[in-house]
């Protein structure tokens, strides 16, 4: 073990004893996410290196600190990618950072998301222990899938230190069509264009447009691009990474960005401000002041609804149920069980 | 349809779970006359007011059908079978069992190959198979809301008007049910393009011992809190009890096709493997049987094997017709530059289905050959498959038990069976601890000690040679937070440290982890 993971170790160790509550900084691209966050930072972002990365294996093994962008241009290298196309949010993001939010991009409904693609996550709990889980191989089923749980869990039950994921050759190549629609027939094509076997990547209405991607092979590609018509968007690769990376015009500006994540409706919701629709109409982004509104239309449509950007941080997160909340308390207590991990980021209260 | 038959037929592979274990005869099995504690007896009486007298199994014949799962080596006759037919009284069975302090063994076709369903000689049996309704099919948002007892195969059955599919698909698929599946997040043939049960499982129904119920997941694509829904899965029946589950459905494709290709080394397979995939090109299923296996299929089956060659690829592509012929003849192009000395692609479906069923009945074809034959199921990363391979054979020689190995070599997902007779003394001994001695070559080389059949009873010693002491703990702690009092399914997929200090002990002192004479790697 290096001696970075036995002085995370010790510092753990220490902090649970005093008590100290520790704030886990990677690239602190996502700070703006979740509770605010507050402790003694704990700097992850020397802990940089990919470990083991095989491209035949479809295998990355890094240590958490590393920078998004450097493991994605080393896999980029053997022409292979993140297939959940994680969202940076900044230039200085890590691996570590992206795992523990569990963003996916906008291939998310159509390739999967983070926590499809994490194999295993070696991390030192709130006890200081030090922690293997799951592995580098892609079937695994010895114990508990903790690795998974770690996806998304903010930092809050363990301080991960090295993850294995799962990677995916790139796509031979990419189209992006674009179709003149209302949000009600977006939402209808996205929907018939989810129950076909066609390469489609990608999908985002907004502002009276339908963007629809479709990666792969040259030949599925231009074959499902002339069938489905629309314009061809030459500009197509950068409207998706300015997408994922929130820097189109929708992003800008100070109202507070919420999100809304919902089993796809048939027709579009009544929403308080304005929005844009992707991920086969799954996600929601809206603008706007009227946070009552999008919890009752979550509730409505089987989702759910978490602030972003702006607005009141100590309620980012819709209330759990009672019993799934229970468990929630159970869990912290068991990884962590003095509470000094990312407090409140996720769990508030804890 | 061609594309449904394709759904159907491919799906019969990877028969790890048809043909199981047989007649073993270390069998522990209870006395017939059947005496429980006054506990017991009271619990049994509470039970009658909730369940049918039907569904609640107490005598020794109607329990003995339960005794075991599909590793038949391990049998135990549970106190009573419950057979509920209502959410409300799987969740009073629940409730009842926490208040008496009552263990549970969930279960659903038994099919499982690990021990994972094999009862409580003082608990209840808990049978799902009555929940066997399909709830709920939505072609639009390509999902189907069903009840645990229901087939896994009977989704796609019932799915397939609509054009779709449920993608994992274990070989046992004609028989388990979806809530075994989720127990131990159930892989398939076709795992590696489509994902195993948690890539494809988006919601469930869990009740938890004491009788709450959590909803975990949803038909949105993320939940608030913590990923439960991945908890839940392959947790084996050990943090609740499944009573409901919503899957994803793909769009079958328009084309699937089958080439065999096959070597002179298992060397030059193995990098024909990784050839494939450095090419970009994901197959949707890519097995590889090692010559005695080849031999036994073929003598089997005539399913045009050749019966000298080292090793075979079965590799299987699908996607569009115009993607598919190409991919098919990059594929072919590869396989021949990486040493294959014949690729031969299936002309028609009747000759694609041949190919398959050589692997389709590799097993019964060791059945045939072996009096009994035992299924080992680690998985490794994929470039260690001709040492692994090379470790088995000294392995096998040093034991004087033959072994043969069917790979699902796209994930690493190996399947050595041992070849032995359960009729010799001390020969079932023998062949578990070469199994043991598989399982721990294949954590040396960086993989682990099941990739889809779940450690059970069968291989909860190993769960020692692959975690550590804290490791176990903190899924003891996890355990705990679901089912405090330890309850549902105890002494199953997570060894206590008492147990792996034993093991440990025995095992070094056996002499076989030592193995000097074996290189590790």
């Amino acid at each position: 073990m290096d001696s970075f993971v036995e002085s995370l170790q010790a510092r753990i160790v220490t902090a649970g004893e005093s008590g100290t509550r520790l704030n886990i900084v990677g690239g602190n691209s996502k700070h703006f996410y979740g509770g605010a966050p507050h402790g003694e930072p704990l700097a992850m972002g020397s802990h940089q290196g990919i470990v083991s990365y095989e491209p035949t294996e479809l295998v990355v093994t890094a240590r958490t600190g590393t920078l998004l962008v450097d493991l994605e241009q080393t896999l980029a290298e053997s022409r292979q990618m993140l297939p959940f196309e994680p969202p940076a949010f900044g230039a200085g993001a890590t691996i570590g950072g992206t795992i523990a939010c569990g963003f996916s991009g906008p291939a998310r409904p159509y390739r999967g998301a983070a926590r499809d693609f994490v194999l295993g996550v070696n991390c030192v709990s709130g006890r200081g222990e030090y922690l293997r889980f799951g592995g580098q191989v892609m079937k695994n089923v010895a114990g508990y899938d903790v690795s998974r749980l770690m996806v998304g869990a903010m930092g809050t039950l363990g301080v991960m230190t090295e993850v294995s994921l799962k990677v995916l050759p790139l796509p031979v190549i990419e189209r992006t069509l674009v179709f003149d629609c209302s949000g009600n027939d977006a939402l209808t094509k996205m929907s018939d264009l989810g129950g076909r076997p066609l390469p489609v990547t990608g999908t985002v209405w907004h502002d009276g447009k339908l963007r629809v991607r479709l990666s792969g092979s040259e030949m599925a590609v231009e074959s499902a691009a002339s069938s489905l018509g629309g314009d061809l968007d030459i500009a197509g690769a950068s409207f998706w990474q300015a997408l994922k990376e929130h820097r189109l015009d929708f992003f800008g500006g100070t109202d507070p960005l919420w999100r809304l994540s919902i089993a796809p409706p048939a027709k579009m919701p009544d929403l308080p401000g304005e929005s844009l629709v992707e991920w086969g109409g799954a996600l929601f982004w809206v603008r706007g002041n009227d946070p009552q509104a999008l919890v009752a239309l979550a509730r409505a449509h089987g989702g759910n609804l978490t602030r972003f950007r702006g607005a009141e941080r100590s309620v980012s997160f819709q209330p759990l149920g009672e019993a799934e909340a229970v468990l929630n308390r159970g869990l912290k207590q068991a990884f962590d069980p003095a509470g000094i991990l990312n407090p409140d980021r996720m769990l508030a209260g804890s | 349809m061609g594309q449904t038959r394709r759904a159907f037929n491919l799906r019969h592979e990877k028969l790890c779970d048809i043909l199981i274990v047989s007649r073993v005869i270390t069998a522990l099995r209870v006395d017939g006359s059947h005496k429980m504690s006054q506990q017991l007896n009271e619990f049994a009486d509470e039970l009658t007011q909730i369940l049918p007298s039907e569904a609640l199994l107490l005598s020794t014949e109607a329990r003995r059908p339960y005794e075991c799962d599909g590793l038949t080596g391990y049998r135990e006759l549970p106190a009573m079978v419950a057979l509920p037919q209502t959410f409300e009284q799987v969740r009073e069975i629940l409730r009842l069992c926490q208040r008496y302090q009552v263990p549970l063994v969930a279960r659903g076709a038994g099919t499982g190959l690990s021990g994972g369903a094999t009862p409580h000689s003082e608990g209840v049996l808990l049978s799902l198979a009555r929940f066997s309704r399909i709830i709920e099919i939505d072609p639009q948002a390509r999902t189907a809301r069903v009840q645990p007892g229901v087939r896994n195969l009977a989704i796609s059955e019932a799915v397939a008007e609509h054009g779709l599919y449920y993608a994992p698909d274990p070989s046992s698929q004609i028989a388990c049910t979806i809530g075994g599946n989720v127990a131990e997040n159930a892989g398939g043939v076709h795992c590696l393009k489509y994902g195993l049960t948690v890539h494809n499982v988006i919601a469930a129904q869990v009740v938890l011992m004491g009788g709450d119920v959590i909803n975990v997941g949803g038909t949105a694509l993320d939940t608030p809190g913590y990923d439960l829904l991945a908890t839940m899965i392959g947790s084996e029946g050990m943090l609740g009890v499944v009573t409901e589950v919503t899957v994803r459905l793909l769009p079958l494709p328009d084309a699937a096709k089958v080439l065999l290709a096959a070597f002179d080394t298992v060397e030059s397979a193995a990098a024909a493997v990784a050839q494939v995939i450095a090419k970009g090109i994901i197959p949707a299923g890519l097995e590889m049987m090692d010559n005695p296996a080849i031999v036994a299929a073929e003598d089997f089956v005539q399913a045009g094997y050749p019966k000298d060659a080292a090793a075979i690829l079965l590799c299987e592509l699908d996607g569009t017709v115009a993607e598919v012929e190409a991919d098919i003849q990059m594929v072919s192009d590869l396989l021949r530059e990486s040493g294959a000395r014949t690729v031969d692609v299936a002309r028609d479906e009747a000759e694609r289905v041949r190919f398959w069923s050589g692997r389709k009945n590799a097993f019964p074809a060791i059945g045939r050959i072996s009096p009994d034959y035992y299924c080992i199921d680690g998985t490794i990363p994929r470039k260690a498959v001709a040492k692994v391979l090379a470790g088995i054979e000294r392995l096998s020689a040093q034991s004087g038990l033959r072994v043969a190995n069917v790979f699902h070599a796209g994930d690493g997902n190996l399947h050595p069976l041992i070849l032995y007779d359960a009729s010799k003394p001390g020969e079932f001994e023998r062949t578990e601890a070469l199994g043991g001695q598989i399982l721990d070559l294949c954590v040396q080389v960086g993989g682990t000690i099941t990739g889809e059949h779940g450690v059970g009873l069968e291989k909860i010693n190993q769960m020692c040679v692959q975690f550590t002491d804290q490791e176990l703990d903190q899924f003891h702690a996890l355990k705990a937070v679901f089912d405090p009092d330890g309850l549902l399914n105890p002494g199953k997929a997570v060894p206590t440290l008492a147990r792996c200090a034993e093991f440990n002990a025995m095992h070094v002192h056996g002499g076989e982890l030592a193995h000097p004479q074996i290189p590790r790697f």
